[in-house]
């Protein structure tokens, strides 16, 4: 009696979908149109402060315009590969999901381990949020450049802890560990890497509660889901790199 | 009950096209900036336009909005595109400061 009372016109309490499809994916879209206006200020603040300096450095040689490039590379091919498992996900082909968000993740990766490499590089040559050593009326340079790209590097090192956690759930965590601790304690105390990692602490601790608080097989809406964030920070980037780096760039 | 339409026809093909033009695109924005073909205005513009129809495509058809129905795509993004054309005010203030100092 209980069962079919609670059944009975579920159909009619609650409203039709607005947007005619599922709820999750709305509220990702809305949290990822919120978090655009969050990167357009930061990249309005960094025009701002371009337009307004007619000294602004232009820093990034040959070398830098390549491993952006190669940057760029990656987010795009991480987005294919993305697409792709949305698509395994679509067909029920768990092992194929599993395989391009593993892809997708090591193409992220990647990205993160090329931008460290090159905010170290700039570093070395005596760049800091306060100062930096091609322009000295433009202090602001440095802060800009960190938080814009530094926001961006952040949103890029959840979306791969995100995916984990959506393909190999628990056993992810132990991963997740492992490699914490091997680039902690491999890596020099004044390297980026050694301060940067423990994003991927908290990464872990939040990944913990979660899945074991709510402990669930992901399907392919999940998936999907997993997507739009993804693709929404390789979105980001298709900004960042000509405004951030081609626009400064050095020819000798 | 109502219909949730989740799924749509697509191919792998579709994306790899995608992939190739966006891989293109960010070849040809590399070169018009190395290359320094304009100068800085029009080299932002002609950046700004190419980085707009990337993004156009990576929400199109990798965030699947092309698939979703005409309310969804036009509430979402005109809200967010005014939002972000707003912000552009603040540019008169800074081309200002260029041409007279900080008064």
């Amino acid at each position: 009696m209980h069962e079919v009372a609670v059944q009975h016109g579920v159909g009619e309490v609650y409203e039709p979908s607005l947007f005619g499809t599922y709820s999750k994916k709305i509220g990702m879209w809305l949290f990822l149109l919120s978090d655009t206006l969050t990167f357009g200020a930061l990249l309005f603040a960094y025009s701002y402060g371009r337009i307004s300096n007619p000294d602004w450095p232009t820093p990034f040689g040959k070398e830098s315009i390549q491993n952006a490039t190669v940057m760029t590379g990656c987010l795009l091919s991480s987005s294919l590969t993305m697409v792709l498992g949305v698509l395994a996900a679509r067909r029920g082909d768990r092992s194929w999901t599993r395989n391009w968000i593993l892809f997708t993740m090591l193409f992220g990766s990647a990205f993160v381990v090329l931008h460290g490499m090159e905010w170290s590089k700039l570093i070395a040559e005596g760049m800091t949020p306060f100062k930096n050593p091609w322009a000295a009326t433009v202090p602001q340079f440095g802060g800009t450049f960190f938080t814009l790209t530094g926001m961006h590097m952040l949103h890029v090192t959840i979306g791969v802890i995100y995916l984990g956690v959506v393909s190999l759930r628990k056993a992810f965590l132990p991963i997740l560990l492992a490699i914490w601790a091997i680039v902690w304690f491999a890596t020099p105390a004044d390297n980026v890497f050694h301060i940067g990692v423990h994003v991927l602490l908290v990464g872990l601790v939040v990944a913990a509660v979660i899945l074991i608080l709510k402990p669930k097989v992901y399907d392919a809406h999940d998936v999907e889901i997993a997507g739009l964030y993804w693709h929404f920070v390789d979105l980001v980037w298709m900004f960042i790199f000509p405004l951030v780096y081609l626009m400064s760039t050095r020819v000798k | 009950m109502h219909t949730i339409a989740t799924t749509h026809d697509e191919g792998k093909g579709q994306y790899f096209w995608v992939w190739g033009v966006l891989l293109l695109l960010t070849a040809v924005e590399v070169v018009l900036a190395y290359r320094q073909v304009f100068q800085p205005v029009a080299m932002l513009e002609a950046l700004m336009v190419l980085s707009i129809i990337k993004s156009a495509m990576i929400i199109g058809y990798f965030m699947h909005l092309k698939y979703e129905i005409a309310a969804m795509k036009w509430v979402m993004m005109v809200a967010v595109c005014a939002c972000l054309c707003l912000m552009c005010v603040f540019f008169a203030d800074a081309a200002r400061i260029l041409q007279l100092g900080v008064k």
